[in-house]
Parts: structure tokens; sequence; C-alpha cells
């Protein structure tokens, strides 16, 4: 009899959906990049939590903790807000660049060419 | 106020009979996309209408001395802009990191995950299933909101895992907008329901393209009285939809595998018969057959209607354009056609007298004590927990 095979699981988490990817750039390989950075950025946003509930159930005093309880750590309405100001400040710090051409779109008197405020300069 | 960040984290998350265990980091890959989505929408998204006035828009009437003539049009344009394709990317790397996280906690546990769901189902003569049931075309072309598999793959025995990925990623897709039940709209039809009508109790009340059952489920609990009869394709959603319900203790709905096109039931079964978030996930063709039968199974008097998100008559050209992202980016190519179609004609197309028609606007209902007060904020073009309902009474 043929053994049935385990599922490999890992394997199936990263299927394709069914119809063709759109890319957005004009190199699909800024958009590889792109994807791969923020699948990266999400590990490190979740290992930078691991360690925020690790500290908090030491804070309790309590060094006797196991990797179970970590698991079943949920946090109270204060140590949540605390994480979530992290992460705000987090993103806010991996996509800077973005905020940055918005604001630059938002204020064009603020964004005027250096060479140009060189060349200003020169002359007064 | 309050006491809770918006949004709220993973592990207020609403618990119930098929819920998936999760580990710390699974909670945390949430936590982290609830944020990046809740960020995009509310820092990032307001940049494109900018650039578009700014350079896109003047760009395109220097180019062809007129505006724009329609979303298709702006499209095109802003495809080339580097701030929309940003965004875009970032948005799609987000979907498809919401897709990776869900399908690992669901995936790695499934046989377990099936069995509390079969436990549950067991037996029960209120799933009632049929293999013989074809899957419609327009759901077997595509995975809509890029779901790998969609609806309709069974990976084992009794699979209830299309359904409960699809569960769990809601919160991290709307940052919580739908609630911790992901009833959110449930809940409004259901205050709808009782202002519009306080003195309608209907005996029976026909749901279509019910999905996990997130909205029926909240109806249910809503008109405890009725009787519900929720039909879908997809024999994993209807598996998971009874099982989420009966451990919620909500008995008085039948979960039934039929194609809303063609439903098994007799003419004139129905008092209420409604679909929501579901005639944009159809066809072009379906819809019309879908209306048919809505008219075929209200009683005279009975009421239908149908929760949507906006229509795009009306709407600036470039909000449809940002509305329709999600039909050409997220997979739900059917969504740009029906917010375009004339629906009162529809619905007369159907057998409906179009005085007995009527629109009308829902917003989700959250709770307060983790949400807040409600606050008409951040528009995310096609996910905001504000929709559209049209009707019409037999
Ligand atoms: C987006 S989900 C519905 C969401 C659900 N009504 C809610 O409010 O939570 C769409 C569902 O429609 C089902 N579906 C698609 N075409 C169908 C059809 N012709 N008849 C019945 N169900 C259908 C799919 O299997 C899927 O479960």
């Amino acid at each position: 009899m043929m053994e049935k095979k385990p599922l490999d699981w890992i394997a199936l988490t990263g299927a394709k959906p069914l119809g063709k990817r759109p890319y957005f750039f004009d190199d699909p390989a800024v958009e590889r990049v792109l994807a791969v950075t923020m699948a990266v950025a999400q590990e490190v946003a979740v290992l930078r939590e691991r360690l925020d509930t690790i500290e908090r159930l030491l804070e309790k005093g309590n060094a006797d903790f196991s990797r179970a309880d970590i698991d079943a750590y949920a946090p109270d309405p204060a140590a949540a807000t605390e994480r979530a100001e992290w992460s705000r400040m987090y993103i806010a710090r991996v996509l800077r660049i973005v905020q940055q051409e918005l604001e630059a779109l938002n204020t064009p008197e603020n964004n005027v060419d250096i060479a140009a405020i060189a060349d200003e300069l020169g002359r007064i | 106020m309050s006491a809770w960040p918006t949004p709220p984290p993973y592990s207020l998350v609403g618990k119930h009979g098929v819920s998936p265990d999760f580990t710390h980091d699974e909670r945390a890959r949430f936590n982290f996309l609830a944020q990046l989505n809740t960020h995009l929408a509310a820092q990032v998204v307001p940049g494109n209408a900018r650039a578009y006035e700014t350079r896109v828009k003047p760009a395109f009437e220097a180019e062809h001395g007129r505006a724009p003539v329609d979303r298709h049009e702006v499209r095109k344009a802003m495809l080339r802009d580097s701030y929309f394709q940003t965004w875009s990317a970032l948005r799609r790397s987000s979907m498809e990191l919401r897709q990776q996280n869900g399908r690992e906690v669901v995936l790695r546990q499934l046989d377990k995950l099936n069995a509390k769901a079969a436990a549950l189902n067991h037996q029960s003569p209120q799933l009632k299933l049929n293999p013989d049931v074809a899957i419609p075309a327009y759901i077997r072309k595509v995975d809509f909101h890029c779901m790998p598999g969609g609806y309709t793959t069974e990976l084992a025995a009794d699979d209830v895992s299309a359904a409960a990925n699809y569960d769990i990623g809601v919160f991290a897709t709307t940052g919580g907008g739908l609630g911790c039940f992901n009833d959110g709209a449930g809940l409004a039809v259901a205050q709808w329901m009782r202002s519009r009508y306080p003195d309608f109790n209907p005996k029976r009340i026909l749901d279509m393209g019910t999905g996990a059952g997130h909205t029926v489920t909240a109806i249910a609990q809503a008109f405890p009285d009725s009787e519900i009869i929720s039909v879908d394709v997809a024999a994993p959603m209807l598996r998971f939809a009874h099982a989420r319900a009966k451990s919620l203790g909500v008995n008085n709905i039948t979960f039934m595998q039929a194609n809303a096109e063609n439903v098994p039931l007799p003419d004139a079964d129905f008092d209420v018969v409604l679909t929501t978030i579901f005639l944009h996930e159809t066809s072009n063709l379906a819809i019309r057959r879908i209306m048919a039968e809505t008219h075929r199974l209200l009683k005279p008097g009975g009421l239908s209607f149908h929760l949507e998100q906006p229509q795009y008559a009306g709407l600036p050209l470039f909000e449809q354009f940002m509305r329709d992202w999600d039909a050409l980016y997220n997979n739900e190519p059917f969504w740009t056609r029906m917010h375009e179609m004339d629906i009162e004609q529809l619905m007369a197309d159907a057998g409906f007298q179009r005085d007995k028609m009527f629109q009308d606007k829902a917003e989700g209902i959250l709770d307060e004590t983790i949400f807040g007060k409600p606050k008409s904020d951040v528009e995310d073009f096609g996910r905001k927990a504000a929709w559209h309902l049209f009707g019409v009474h037999k």
C-alpha cells in the first residue's frame, strides 16, 4: 500500500493565488526587493514583540517562565498601548522615505533643487 | 475613550469553537500587519490624491488637452506615478504577507482544526452538504483577495482551512475594523432592520454567499426567533460557518451547499432574502440569475436587500479609481463591473417594481469598550466598514 505523504505545510503557506501578479515598479526587481524587505521588516517586529513579552514576564519577578507562558501572554491595555506606540514608531522609521516624498509633494516650496539654491547663493 | 490602542492587539480577537491555536509570534505577525495596514491607510494613501492633483492630472492635461474622462484613464496615468507604485507595491505585499501568515497558523494544525469542526458538525441536520453542486467558473478562475486555493479547495477530508484562514486574517487586514468577531457588518444590518422595521419579525430569512458566517451569525443572534437558511457553494466555508455558529450558541441557522443562482427551495419561501459583501464576487450573468432567484424565493410583501461598498455612479473619478484597486490588484475582478452597474435596473429586470426599491447606508458597529466611539476617519477606498445597502420590497 502507498504511504500517504504528509502535507508539506510550509511549502503550502506561500502558494501563489490564481491570477497574474501585478508588478507596479518599472523594474520587477525593485518590487521583488520591496516584498523581501517587508517580509524581513515583519519578522523584526515579531522578534521585538517577543523580546518585549519576555521583558514584561521578567518584570513580574518570576524568571522561571516557559515558552508556553510566552505563547499565552496577552497584554493589558497599558502594555498594549506601549507596544502599539513602538510599532507606530517602527513603521514610521521603515517607511520614512515614503513619508518624506509625501512631505515634498505637500510643500513644494520647501523642496527646491539644491543646485538651484547653489546658483542663487552665488548670486546673493 | 477606550483604554485600548487602535488597532487593538490581536489577543483580543474573539475565540470560538473553530479558532486555531496561536503562538506568540503568529499573533505578533498579525499585530504588525494591522499596524502596517492602518499606517498605509492613514499616512500613505492620502499622498495618492496629492500626486494626482499636483502632477499626474496636470501632465495628463498637458498631453491630451483635456482632463481624464473615466477612472480607467486616471488609472493608466497613475500607474506611471512612483508614489502610487510604491503604495500599491506595499499594499500588495501586505496582502501576500497576510495570506502566508494565516495559512501558517491554519495549515500547521490542519488535522486538529478539521477535527474540531467535525466534532461540532457531526450528524447535524443543520449542515446540508451536497458534493454535486458545481463550482461556478467565476470562483474557479481566480483566487479572490489573493487567497491561495480560494474558498473551495480541500486539502484533507472535512477541510475547513480556507474558511479558517479567511476568519483569522480579517482583523489584520482591516485593523480590527469589523470587530473582534468580524461581525460589525452583521450588527449593522441587524440594527438597520430593527430601526427601519421596528415591528418586523421575519419568520424565514435566506442569506446567500454566507462565507465564514460572520455576518449571518450576528443577524441570527439579533433575530433569535427567525429561521435562517444560509447558502454557499463552498463546503469548507459551510463546515466552518456551521461549527463556528454552533460553538457560539447560535442554533437558528441551517447551512446549505447550493448555488445562489439556482437555490433548490420552493417559490415564495422567505420573508427576507439578503446578501452581504457577496455580489461583487460573482459575474455579470450570475448576478442577474441571483436577482431572479431573490425575486422567486421572496414572499409577496417580503424584503430583500444587499450590502456592498458604494456604487461608483456620482463618485469623483479619482475615488472610483482608488476603489478599483482591490478589483485589479487584489483579485476581485468583478468588483469593477459590479460597482458601475445600474442596480435599480438589475432589480427591475428580475421582476421587482421600481417604486418599491430603496438605497441606504450602514456603518459597522463595533464594541466601544475596545474600539472607542465610532469615528468617521480615514477612507481606505473599499475597505472601510461603511456600506451601501440597496433593496426592494416584493
Ligand atoms: C466574501 S464571501 C461572503 C462574506 C459573507 N457574506 C459575510 O458577510 O461575511 C463570498 C462567499 O460567496 C460564496 N459564493 C460565491 N459564488 C457563489 C454562488 N454562486 N452561490 C453561493 N455562494 C457563492 C463563496 O464561496 C464565498 O464563501
